[in-house]
This record gives C-alpha cells, sequence and structure tokens, in this order.
C-alpha cells in the first residue's frame, strides 16, 4: 500500500511571546516543530503500514530548514521525504496546489493522510482542498482508522454527530489528536533516519506562476485584559469576596 | 453576489445579517442555499433575515458528504456568477468551504468573526496562533469563500414583509465513492455549550469521574445547568461527551461567566473561552496560568473550594 503523510513545520505556540508595547506576537527565533497532529497521522501511516505492508512518503512544504523536522519523521519510520520549498506569501491555495503537484508527481498512492488542522493557524485547509483538487473523497476528523486491502472505514466526530464513512482507495483521510499516541524514536532510528532519502523539489519546478489568493496584510496583537484579581489563604473570605464581586458585576443573573 | 450556505439554519440567519451589510457595500443581491428538500417555510424565513433571493438545490441526499455538496454548491456557484460565499463554520461547513476553495481554486478563509471591504478588497480576520494574534486576511480574487462561526454576527431583526424570489432546481450531484455507514446524534440533553450564558468547567485538577458533581452543583445553583471541560476530561478520561470539550479543538464558547476549576490555563484551552464576559479560575497553584487569563481567581483545593462557593451562591441568590 502506498501512503502519502502531509506534514507542516510550524512555529511553538506555546513558546511564542508576545511584544509588551504592541501586544503582537513575536515569530522571530521561536523554535520550530513539525505540527502536532501530523505526528499522528504520521503515527495512524506506520500502523496501517505494518498491517498492510507497503512504503510511507511523507511531503512538506515548507522552508528548507523544514527539512531537519522531516527526519524526525523518517526516524518515526516514513521511508521517503519530499520537500518542496516554499516560496514567500503563501496561502493555502498555493500549499495545496503543490501538494496536488507533489502527489501527482510521487506517482501512486491509495491513501493520503493529513492532521485535521495545523497547530499554528488551525484552519483545517489542506487536506479538504488537496482532496478537492485531486478529486478523490475525504474522510475528515477521523478519530480511529481502520485500513484492510481495498477499503478504508474511519469513526469521526462531526461534533453534533459520530459518523462512520468507508470509501475505497485512493481516500484522503484527516485525523484528530485523539487518534493514537505518536511514537518516540529510538536512537538507532534517529541514526538510521540519516540513511532515508529526501527529496527536495522546488515549487516552480510543480507548478509556475502561483500567486496567492489570500494575503495576510497585518497581524494584529490581542489584549486579553483582564483583571487578575486573585483571592488566597482564608478560603472562606476569599469565596466571600469572589461571590460579592460577582454580584455586583451582575454575573450571577444569568 | 453574496451567497450565503449553512446546514445549520440559525447560522445563516446570523451570516445574513453580515451578508446583507456586504451586498450593500458591493452594490449586490444576497442569496441563502438551501440544499436537500424543498422548505418554504424555512426559504421565507431566510427572506425575512435578509436574503434577497432563495436558491433551493432539491436533491434527495440522505446525508451530507462534502464531496457531493461541493459539487453541488460549486454548480450554484457558476450559475448565480457568486463572488462572495459565505459558510456556516461547523465541521460540516469548514470542510465544504476548504474542498470548494480546492475545487474553484477560490482563496478561503477558515472561522473569521470580523468581515468587512478595506480597499474595495474583501479583508476576513481570524484568530491564529491559539489566540496570540488576529490576522488579517485580504481576497485577492473572487470567488471569495469565507466561514463563519456561530454567535459572530448577531442576526437581523426579522421583517416578515419582506419579499423574495424561490428559485428551485433539481440538482444532480456527482456521486461520491465513500459511503455512509452509520449516523449517530452525540447531543445529551442540557444547554449547548456554545449558547450557554454561564459555563462552569473542570480539568484534571478533578481525581475522579464521579467529583464532577461538583461543577454540576455550582452550574446548577447559578441558573447556568451548563458544564464544560479541558480537553484531557472529554479525550481522555470520558468522563465527561465531547459536547463539553472547550479549546482550540472542541467548542468555542462566549458565555457572560466563565469558571474554570481544576485547569492549568494551557493557551489551547484559552483559545475556546477567551471571550468570555468574566473568567473565574480555581486552582491550587497561584502560579497557574489561568490566573493570567482570569478577572477572578481562587488559590485553593477545588475540593473545599467549590461547596463553598456553591453555597455561598445559593445564599447570595435566595
Ligand atoms: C493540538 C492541540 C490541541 C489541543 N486542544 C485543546 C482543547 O481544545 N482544549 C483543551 O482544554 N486543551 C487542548 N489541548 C491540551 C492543552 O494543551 C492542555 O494539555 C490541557 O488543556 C490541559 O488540561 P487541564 O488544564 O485540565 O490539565 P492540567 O494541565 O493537568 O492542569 C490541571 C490543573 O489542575 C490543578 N489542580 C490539581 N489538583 C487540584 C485541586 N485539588 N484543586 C485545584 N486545582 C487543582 C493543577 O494545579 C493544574 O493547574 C490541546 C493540545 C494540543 C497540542
Amino acid at each position: 500500500m502506498n501512503i502519502i503523510v502531509c506534514a507542516k513545520q510550524v512555529v511553538d505556540v506555546s513558546e511564542m511571546k508576545v511584544d509588551p508595547s504592541t501586544k503582537k506576537p513575536i515569530l522571530q527565533g521561536v523554535a520550530q516543530k513539525i505540527s502536532d497532529i501530523d505526528k499522528n497521522a504520521m503515527e495512524e501511516a506506520i500502523k496501517i503500514k505494518d498491517k498492510n505492508g507497503g512504503k510511507i512518503t511523507v511531503v512538506t512544504v515548507g522552508p528548507s530548514d523544514a527539512k531537519e523536522r522531516i527526519k524526525e519523521l523518517l526516524a518515526m519510520g516514513a521511508d521517503e521525504g519530499v520537500l518542496v520549498t516554499a516560496p514567500d506569501n503563501i496561502d493555502y491555495h498555493m500549499t495545496s496546489t503543490l501538494l496536488a503537484e507533489a502527489v501527482k508527481k510521487i506517482g501512486e498512492y491509495d491513501i493520503i493522510l493529513c492532521g485535521e488542522a495545523s497547530i499554528d493557524l488551525f484552519s483545517g485547509q489542506a487536506g479538504p482542498r488537496l482532496a478537492g483538487l485531486l478529486g478523490i473523497p475525504q474522510i475528515t476528523y477521523a478519530q480511529s482508522v481502520n485500513a484492510e486491502k481495498d477499503k478504508v472505514t474511519a469513526d469521526r466526530n462531526m461534533g453534533d454527530y459520530a459518523v462512520t464513512t468507508e470509501s475505497t482507495y485512493p481516500a484522503l483521510v484527516t485525523v484528530t489528536k485523539e487518534i493514537n499516541e505518536p511514537r518516540l524514536p529510538s536512537l538507532m532510528q534517529i541514526l538510521g533516519a540519516a540513511n532515508k532519502p529526501i527529496q527536495e523539489w522546488t515549487s516552480d519546478s510543480l507548478s509556475s506562476e502561483l500567486k496567492p489568493m489570500v494575503e495576510t496584510v497585518d497581524l494584529k496583537g490581542v489584549s486579553m485584559e483582564r483583571k487578575n484579581i486573585v483571592f488566597q489563604n482564608d478560603l472562606d473570605k476569599s469565596v466571600t469576596k469572589l461571590v460579592d464581586s460577582l454580584a455586583k458585576e451582575g454575573a450571577l443573573r444569568g | 453576489m453574496v451567497l450565503v450556505f449553512s446546514d445549520n439554519k440559525n447560522l445563516t440567519f446570523e451570516m445574513l445579517s453580515k451578508a446583507s451589510e456586504l451586498a450593500k457595500n458591493l452594490n449586490k443581491k444576497v442569496t441563502a442555499v438551501i440544499i436537500g428538500k424543498t422548505d418554504d417555510a424555512l426559504a421565507k424565513e431566510y427572506i425575512s433575515f435578509g436574503a434577497d433571493k432563495v436558491f433551493v438545490a432539491e436533491t434527495n441526499l440522505e446525508s451530507f458528504k462534502a464531496e457531493e455538496y461541493t459539487d453541488i454548491l460549486g454548480n450554484i456557484v457558476k450559475e448565480t456568477g457568486a463572488e462572495t460565499i459565505l459558510i456556516g463554520s461547523n465541521k460540516n461547513g469548514k470542510e465544504l468551504a476548504a474542498r470548494l476553495g480546492g475545487k474553484l481554486n477560490a482563496g478561503c478563509v477558515i472561522d473569521s468573526n470580523n468581515i468587512y471591504l478595506k480597499d474595495k478588497k474583501l479583508t476576513a480576520e481570524r484568530v491564529v496562533y491559539s489566540g496570540n494574534a488576529i490576522a488579517v486576511e485580504q481576497f485577492n480574487s473572487t470567488p471569495a469563500i469565507v466561514t463563519v462561526p456561530s454567535k459572530a454576527f448577531d442576526r437581523l431583526k426579522k421583517d416578515d414583509s419582506r419579499k423574495g424570489d424561490i428559485i428551485k432546481k433539481k440538482i444532480d450531484a456527482e456521486k461520491s465513492t465513500s459511503k455512509i455507514l452509520k449516523v449517530q446524534e452525540m447531543k445529551t440533553e442540557g444547554v449547548n455549550v456554545e449558547d450557554a450564558e454561564i459555563i462552569v468547567s473542570c480539568g484534571r485538577g478533578f481525581k475522579n469521574k464521579e467529583d464532577i458533581k461538583l461543577v454540576q452543583e455550582l452550574a446548577d445553583v447559578l441558573k447556568g445547568k451548563t458544564v464544560g471541560c479541558s480537553r484531557p476530561i472529554a479525550a481522555d478520561m470520558k468522563w465527561l461527551p465531547e459536547e463539553c470539550w472547550i479549546g482550540l479543538s472542541g467548542h468555542k464558547v462566549k458565555p457572560k461567566l466563565y469558571i474554570a476549576a481544576g485547569i492549568s490555563g494551557q493557551i489551547q484551552h484559552i483559545a475556546g473561552m477567551r471571550d468570555s464576559g468574566i473568567i473565574v479560575a480555581i486552582n491550587k497553584d497561584p502560579d497557574a496560568l489561568i490566573f493570567k487569563s482570569a478577572d477572578y481567581g481562587i488559590v485553593g483545593d477545588l475540593y473545599e473550594v467549590l461547596p463553598k462557593l456553591t453555597s455561598a451562591v445559593k445564599e447570595k441568590m435566595g
């Protein structure tokens, strides 16, 4: 079975600092990592390969230093990596077009796995857009996946409904964080990953004249202005003070 | 034309108000889309909430499949020449919008709660980096697709005297090869967290499933009756259903009062409740992050604080 995993390099949001005067996030110098949920997609790919055999190719559209991150996925169990170097001002239209062209160039595939969304921007566009461009079924928000020889079945969390969907191949599946616990590669696996191939493709070689359809014209800071009144020590007094404050603010009237 | 679609009618009502405002500035009309069986009553309601036209795509599809809905909506976009497309941001809507973006080679912005024209270009703002910033996204091309979460916009006052055309058309969707084997409703009784005015939430500070009753009791005396939780409580422990799960990957809520007990305040949780009116935190760790995002906090053991708080509220409210 030929399995493709789409993985994105993102800033580690929990390490991000905010400029105290402008309240804007400081993006420079923040540690980069593979988006958490894409690692869940990687883990699921390994399980599918363990069961059905085959090959796992990881595709990343990102800056050239993302190569280091791809190595982590190779250490986890991917067989081969592809890095498509991203142009500036990249939007989801460009990312998904490049992913689609990369998938076509890779050639044979049965199943494409993506995270439900990346943890930096959390749009969840890449998977469904890619499925749309390739004209294949999309099975989103999978919380469990059962891939068999000729079909894949998934239980999906659709908010108000739990939906079980089945599809023949090829199909694209997006997974949630709950689906599994991504493995930590062993030292041997990390060393072994150095010998696995990573291809680098330029975006121009895949699709020329790509232009963003959506541009981020500004990144505004958010001020989380809260009163930060904290009561401690005497518990009974704290509770009374809290209830009085809430009553004064009219918050107890529902 | 500004096109509006959601399989949730309340979301459509809310989007119609924004669509009307945009349409006025663009000098265009608003069309609401219904996919499925003809429903004249609903179509009329859409008109009274601001639609100039309702397009009913008659199909006999039994359940939602993004592939098929994308095909139908894509055909409607082509037929009507719609430039701006607003789609309700529930899970169905998001995967539909993104696939449609791929199919039509169109720009798409997910989860926008502020949409306007700037320099004559459609502009949509969305929260990014788990709530650390707001990205201002501008469209360079049409059609432009934006998904809108619930409660982002207030619906217009219902005006039953408004007139509009209802167009019905049989549409054949390209059949998807995927099959839906089972659909199970996950709703239980109680108020939906997204509509709740008061929410009391619990996190990993709770030691046992039975202890959740401490938040239930406080929610009950507050007449909010709505319980929420952090991700581990719903996803890992499964002590509460997923409809209670609040945060980046759960529900986004905006109650007037949000009380978080035994929740550390990681950014992914804050992302789901940061727009709440008043935020109260109860945590035994004085350095817990949650206090930075709270208006009021009590440092203490929730097992002592919650019962005291419940009886103090009861007393206060009489
Ligand atoms: C991609 C991604 C998406 C995520 N999405 C979400 C999401 O949607 N929602 C979400 O909530 N999280 C989400 N998370 C997880 C998030 O990062 C945190 O791990 C999670 O919110 C922690 O839950 P918690 O606060 O309940 O538990 P903990 O972080 O373990 O905190 C427990 C708190 O309880 C306090 N405590 C313990 N005992 C007591 C006591 N007796 N009395 C009072 N206080 C006590 C402790 O001091 C501590 O602060 C996501 C993470 C990732 C990576």
